[in-house]
């Protein structure tokens, strides 16, 4: 889905620079403006890629494993029993593209376990599943 | 005294909160009284009267409606408080979710015999219940009750015997207030004022020439003083709010005693404390004195500023190590997790808090040591574990270093194991994270335990360990249910 994204944003923004270079400098400049910023496009794309490839999680048995981040690197692990509710959110752009992204919030407020890009059904069998381990497994603050 | 009917709260609370305020005003009224009569003063002294009656007359009439419109019962296993003229608010405090226990009594409070109690629980400061003013004597037996209903035994239980654990010198408070953080700033201040005095010639030179000296002294001295005033002011209040200060050790928890004119009595229970933290500033290091903290899930409340997500209460405002280390057993149990150092190359990513940078665990509680100018040492329950992240930053990763956080309710509250080697900081979330597990069941257990023995106890407990989901549930529906506006 970023991936897509990207594409449309990197090819409509080399369409207009190119137009925008051949106007005011000839055509040389156009060709060069185009190159860079599919260049840009290519290396967006690629971060993104790796993002993407780093998204993760894992159910086991007491607890939920997830781990994001390229630059910043980050794992959590969150017992089902300290669950206090399970976010299940779509953006506008990730409706586009039939995704979503499932939260989990614990009474810490740092906890981050974000799981993006989710195919919708998949994050509704999260969120069920999660709901019912947490209940299961409740344990007080 | 029978507690299941409804009661009302104390026929003078209405004179308590008004009284404030008239004190306030008379204040204003003898500060601004002289500027008023000056040449500027445009209108009458005698308006400016009738506005502040008016004032007062409208405040206590709201107070004296609030005092009518409010009552409250302890109906078993709850609490329930009513308020509310035009929109009623029906407050419901399951006396198992208590977070702790705060007697509050203001000056004019404590002068008429009155205190005002405040319930803690888990959540926003919405969530909390406040019943001002009782009489001392219900205030003290209520709390008393709250405090058997909480840990499951009969609520006629006469409250346990205390011990005493230690009592602050109000002279070692005094001096740490004075060691503390807003003095180097008055001390800045008096030193730029008395240097400008002396020197009014420096002033002159470094200022621009266009304005004369002795009036960018006057100028300068002028917001000096403001800020010493405002300096001690702070000053003021963490001394008086933190004189006397007494902990206690009872059946039902921590007891905390303190303050010079309004006095604050606060109950923690054990069961409840999230994390314990000792804090060394620089200053008070060479003399060997720390701060303790702890932690409870809820709010703060207003004394200890509005900011945080947490409720921080002092433990102990300054001390001695060893008396500080003998609390830290009595509010975790004979915890003694070993502080590790880690490895030297840390020392690229981290060059000033290497310096004391450590953390350790072991099966009941995790420590970790952070900071360079401000040493904090914290202490975690692994029972109070809420996750555990790994997290490692760009330059971390060139180190192979990452650093390991155990979080626990509220905002900031957290051990961190700060610049772990990396292949040591994948098992620890994993040991880490079976370990609080055990913890777990194992409070658990202890809690049905103790549960089991006392009659009418395992539903409270129950309850309890049920926390997280029914905790967001109901108090939402009490939010939504009594707002119909007559």
């Amino acid at each position: 889905m970023r991936r897509a994204e990207v594409a449309a944003v990197a090819g409509v923004a080399a369409v207009a620079a190119g137009i925008l270079a051949t106007a005011l400098g000839g055509a040389v400049a156009g060709g060069i403006a185009v190159a860079a910023v599919v260049a840009c496009g290519a290396a967006a794309a690629w971060f993104l890629r790796n993002r993407f490839r780093s998204w993760a999680y894992q159910e086991r048995d007491e607890d939920l494993l997830v781990s994001r981040g390229v630059l910043v690197r980050r794992l959590s692990v969150v017992p089902y029993g300290r669950m206090q509710f399970v976010d299940v959110t779509a953006g506008p752009v990730e409706r586009v593209f039939r995704l979503a992204t499932v939260k989990l919030h614990t009474a810490a407020a740092a906890t981050d376990a974000r799981i993006p890009g989710l195919e919708p059904r998949e994050a509704e069998r999260l969120r069920e599943r999660l709901a019912a381990l947490g209940e299961a497994k409740a344990a007080g603050l | 005294m029978t507690v299941t009917t409804w009661r009302r709260l104390h026929p003078l609370s209405p004179l308590v909160r008004t009284g404030r305020l008239v004190v306030a005003l008379l204040l204003v009224l003898t500060v601004s009284a002289p500027a008023r009569s000056g040449p500027g003063g445009g209108f009458g002294i005698d308006g400016f009267r009738i506005y502040d009656l008016a004032a007062v007359i409208a405040v206590a009439v709201a107070a004296t409606v609030k005092w009518l419109v409010t009552r409250w019962k302890l109906d078993g296993a709850t609490l329930r408080i009513e308020t509310g003229l035009l929109r009623r608010d029906s407050r419901q405090l399951p006396v198992a979710r208590i977070q702790a226990v705060d007697l509050v009594r203001p000056f004019l409070a404590r002068v008429l015999g009155l205190a005002e109690l405040r319930i803690r629980l888990a959540g926003s400061s919405s969530a909390d219940g406040r019943l001002a003013y009782l009489s001392e004597q219900v205030a003290a037996d209520l709390r008393a009750r709250l405090l058997a209903a909480h840990h499951g035994l009969h609520p006629d239980t006469p409250e346990p015997s205390e011990r005493l654990v230690t009592v602050v010198p109000n002279g070692r408070l005094i001096g740490s207030v004075l060691l503390s953080g807003a003095t180097p700033v008055v001390a800045l201040a008096l030193a730029a004022v008395v240097l400008r005095t002396i020197f009014p010639a420096t002033a002159r030179h470094i200022t621009s020439a266009g304005h004369g000296g002795a009036q960018v002294t006057l100028v300068t001295g002028s917001t000096l003083l403001a800020y010493l005033l405002a300096a001690s002011a702070v000053l003021w209040r963490r001394l008086s709010s933190q004189y006397g200060f007494t902990v206690a050790e009872s059946g039902d928890g921590i007891r905390i005693r303190r303050g010079l004119l309004s006095t604050v009595a606060e109950t923690i229970p054990i069961r409840r404390v999230q994390a314990v933290r000792m804090i060394e500033p620089l200053i008070w290091r060479p003399l060997g004195w720390c701060r303790l903290e702890v932690d409870v899930a809820g709010h703060p409340g207003r004394d200890e500023g509005s900011h945080a997500d947490r409720v921080k209460k002092a433990l102990l405002p300054v001390g001695r190590a060893d008396v500080a280390r003998h609390l830290v057993h009595t509010v975790l149990g004979n915890v003694a997790p070993r502080p590790y150092r880690p490895p030297a190359r840390a020392r690229l990513k981290a060059p000033l808090s290497y310096h004391f940078l450590a953390a350790g665990h072991d099966d009941a509680a995790a420590i970790a040591v952070t900071g360079r100018i401000r040493r904090v040492t914290v202490w975690l329950p692994l029972e109070k574990t809420q996750s555990v992240r790994l997290v490692q930053g760009p330059l971390q990763r060139r180190l192979r270093l990452a650093t390991v956080h155990v979080d626990a309710a509220g905002r900031r509250v957290r051990a961190e194991f700060r610049d772990r080697p990396d292949d040591e900081a994948r098992p620890l979330v994993d040991r880490l994270a079976a370990l609080s597990r055990t913890a777990r069941a194992r409070a658990a257990d202890q809690a049905s335990g103790r549960a089991g023995a006392q009659p009418g106890g395992p539903d409270a407990h129950r309850r309890d360990a049920q926390d997280p989901e029914q905790d967001s549930e109901p108090r939402d529906a009490q939010d939504l249910q009594p707002r119909d506006v007559p």
